[in-house]
């Protein structure tokens, strides 16, 4: 009895521990962030999230036009994680921009804002898309430069080149009415390189990492690969102490600088939260450990987070955060 | 963690049971529930969600109705297809009420696990199969060897009552309800014995407009309902959020939801998502 008396209270303190944080000006509840690609198409599942605790939602990257994206499978469980070819199919950003508008409404009741993911082929269309976008009035605006599924003219993604992401940076931040987010790829020779030039061009926040590879899975009985698509970016649990690594790079070459950085890839519970946040991170995007964890996943991390809170005797993520950066 | 990559198995028979619908059957077992549904892969064509009709072993029923099943159904015996799963919410068989199972279209494969599950708990099970023309009615032969009551229906009358299932139902069921309560052209139809109206359990899958027509029939006359519904989907495991039907999940919460799960949803009979993520009409 005596026990689950003094659990109750501890439970009741932790209640109060502030995990609240303002991304670029923008204030979240808590630090889990809705990782982009992952369920972010229906206002209402966005609702549905609010209500379960999240603390910032990201749309699906959405482009100009519509696109169908690649045929199934587009996503599978490879056995440490998922691998994914989906091909940024998404509604085009006509139908984006009312989407965001009715799902703005509903998160405001929660506190929680929302992030609008685009994508574009040519970085004249970057900014041609952000002005379209920004009649949604999104809190903040990623910019996917870095995804390894897609099909565009050039053969590289734009974040492969530290010159051209800032290029793309610049025009996005020419026509944004809000803090501008940078999501970039772990596949480059030194990702704080690239997180740099963007927010000498800039840049309010990094988003690290995208997707890893792209990598492939075969059947061996068929001999062919899984994906429609061949190749798919890697996620999940095995590409974690990678995002760290680069989270941990990112932050240490921003030092000095306002930029802010949401550290994603392969976060699945309190403990990897609590890991990016050490690094350096803001907050924490979210996203294959959905398929592990459910819906639920968000409130666990931040409960999780408070418990270690308690335990170090922090009041505040501003007490712990970077503290891995010596 | 688990390896959840699409199985590979061959095709050990393929029966032809409508002029659209093939049964596969495949060399694997699974452990699944009645309503649960399989991906199924095509290798290098496409990858769909399909219903359970059989577990040992793992069988399918495959209308012909666009690229990828056209594609499974050039297949022939011997040849590889791949699968994983089993996935979503089945339908919960309430043992209480005598059952009434409603297929509509393609919607008999499901309705049969569960016809088998009702019928070993010793319950008193009727099964409403509607379809456009006699040769289309699913299933009919199969859950006539099972020995369920048997309500046919098809649009133009050439066998069974002739109008929607949920006529032969009302005409069933509730015959007081229906001034304009159709004729029954089977002449073998038999009313099913003891049946009480009031207590009837409804479990349905089928065309969407079918599945809005039960939802009222259930909320008009105190049934309870749980209605198999299909979307579009990518991942099958509630990561990509295609198959969302307002704020549900469709292959996580369902496929099989409760008329409370349906209630006042904005997409319930109206939209559903295609491969973009736009909202289309239904």
């Amino acid at each position: 009895m005596e026990s689950i008396g003094t659990d109750q209270k501890e439970t009741a303190a932790a209640d109060k521990l502030d995990l609240g944080v303002t991304l670029c000006g923008v204030r979240m509840p808590n630090p889990t962030v809705l990782a982009s690609g992952i369920l972010g198409l229906s206002q209402e599942v966005f609702d549905r999230l609010a209500h379960l605790g999240i603390g910032a939602v990201t749309t699906k990257s959405c482009s100009l036009q519509p696109r169908v994206g690649w045929h199934n499978p587009t996503i599978v469980n490879w056995g440490h994680g998922l691998i994914n070819a989906v091909g940024l199919s998404n509604p085009g950003v006509e139908v984006m921009v009312d989407e965001i508008r009715t799902a703005k409404l509903a998160l405001k009741k929660h506190g929680v804002p929302i992030i609008a993911s685009i994508f574009a082929n040519t970085i004249f269309d970057f900014g041609t898309l952000t002005r379209y976008i920004s009649e949604a009035e999104p809190d903040l605006i990623e910019v996917n430069i870095s995804c390894p599924n897609i099909d565009t003219q050039h053969e590289e993604m734009f974040s492969s080149n530290a010159y051209v992401s800032a290029q793309v940076t610049r025009m996005v931040k020419r026509h944004a009415r809000c803090p501008v987010i940078i999501k970039l790829s772990p596949n480059v020779d030194s990702i704080a390189a690239v997180a740099k030039e963007v927010v000498n061009a800039g840049a309010d926040a990094i988003c690290a990492i995208n997707s890893l590879g792209p990598g492939i899975i075969l059947d061996i009985d068929t001999a062919r690969p899984i994906l429609a698509n061949r190749t798919g970016g890697v996620s999940g649990p095995a590409i974690r102490p990678i995002a760290v690594r680069c989270v941990y790079d990112i932050c240490k070459a921003l030092k000095g600088t306002p930029a802010q950085v949401i550290g994603t890839g392969g976060v699945t519970d309190a403990r990897d939260a609590i890991e990016m946040i050490l690094v350096g991170a803001t907050c924490v995007g979210i996203g294959s450990a959905i398929y592990h964890h459910g819906f639920n996943v968000f409130n666990d991390i931040s409960t999780g987070i408070q418990e270690y809170m308690g335990r170090h005797g922090y009041h505040s993520l501003e007490e712990f955060r970077g503290k891995a950066l010596g | 963690m688990a390896y959840d990559l699409p199985r590979s198995a061959r095709i050990i028979d393929i029966q032809r049971e409508t002029p659209l619908v093939k049964t596969f059957v495949l060399d694997t077992d699974i452990d699944a529930q009645p309503g649960q549904f399989i991906m199924l892969w095509i290798p290098g064509v496409d990858e769909k969600p399909m219903s359970i009709a059989g577990m040992r072993p793992l069988t399918i029923s495959v209308a012909r109705v666009g690229p990828a099943t056209s594609a499974l159904h050039d297949l022939t015996v011997g040849d590889y297809v791949g699968w994983r799963g089993p996935f979503g919410r089945p339908y919960r068989l309430d043992t209480d009420r005598p059952a009434l199972l409603v297929a509509g279209g393609y919607g008999s494969a499901p309705l049969y696990m569960l016809a088998q599950q009702a019928l070993a708990h010793g319950m008193d099970v009727t099964v409403a199969i509607g379809a456009r023309v006699a040769d289309e009615l699913l299933y009919a032969d199969r859950f006539e060897q099972l020995g369920v009551q048997l309500l046919l229906s098809t649009n133009d009358g050439s066998r069974g009552v002739k109008g929607f299932v949920t006529d032969a139902i009302r005409a069933q069921f509730l015959p007081d309800a229906a001034d304009d309560a159709p004729v029954i052209s089977d002449p073998d139809a038999e009313p099913p014995h003891g049946t009480s109206t009031r207590s009837l359990s409804l479990y349905a899958c089928g065309p969407e407009p079918m599945l809005v027509a039960l939802y009222k029939l259930c909320r008009a006359n105190g049934w309870s309902g749980q209605l198999s519904v299909e979307r579009y989907m990518k991942c099958g495991f509630g990561v990509c959020g295609q198959c969302a039907l307002d704020d549900v999940l469709v292959c996580i919460d369902g496929p099989v939801l409760t008329l409370d799960q349906l209630e006042a949803k904005r997409d319930f009979g109206h939209f559903h998502r295609g491969p973009t993520g736009r909202r289309l009409e239904i």
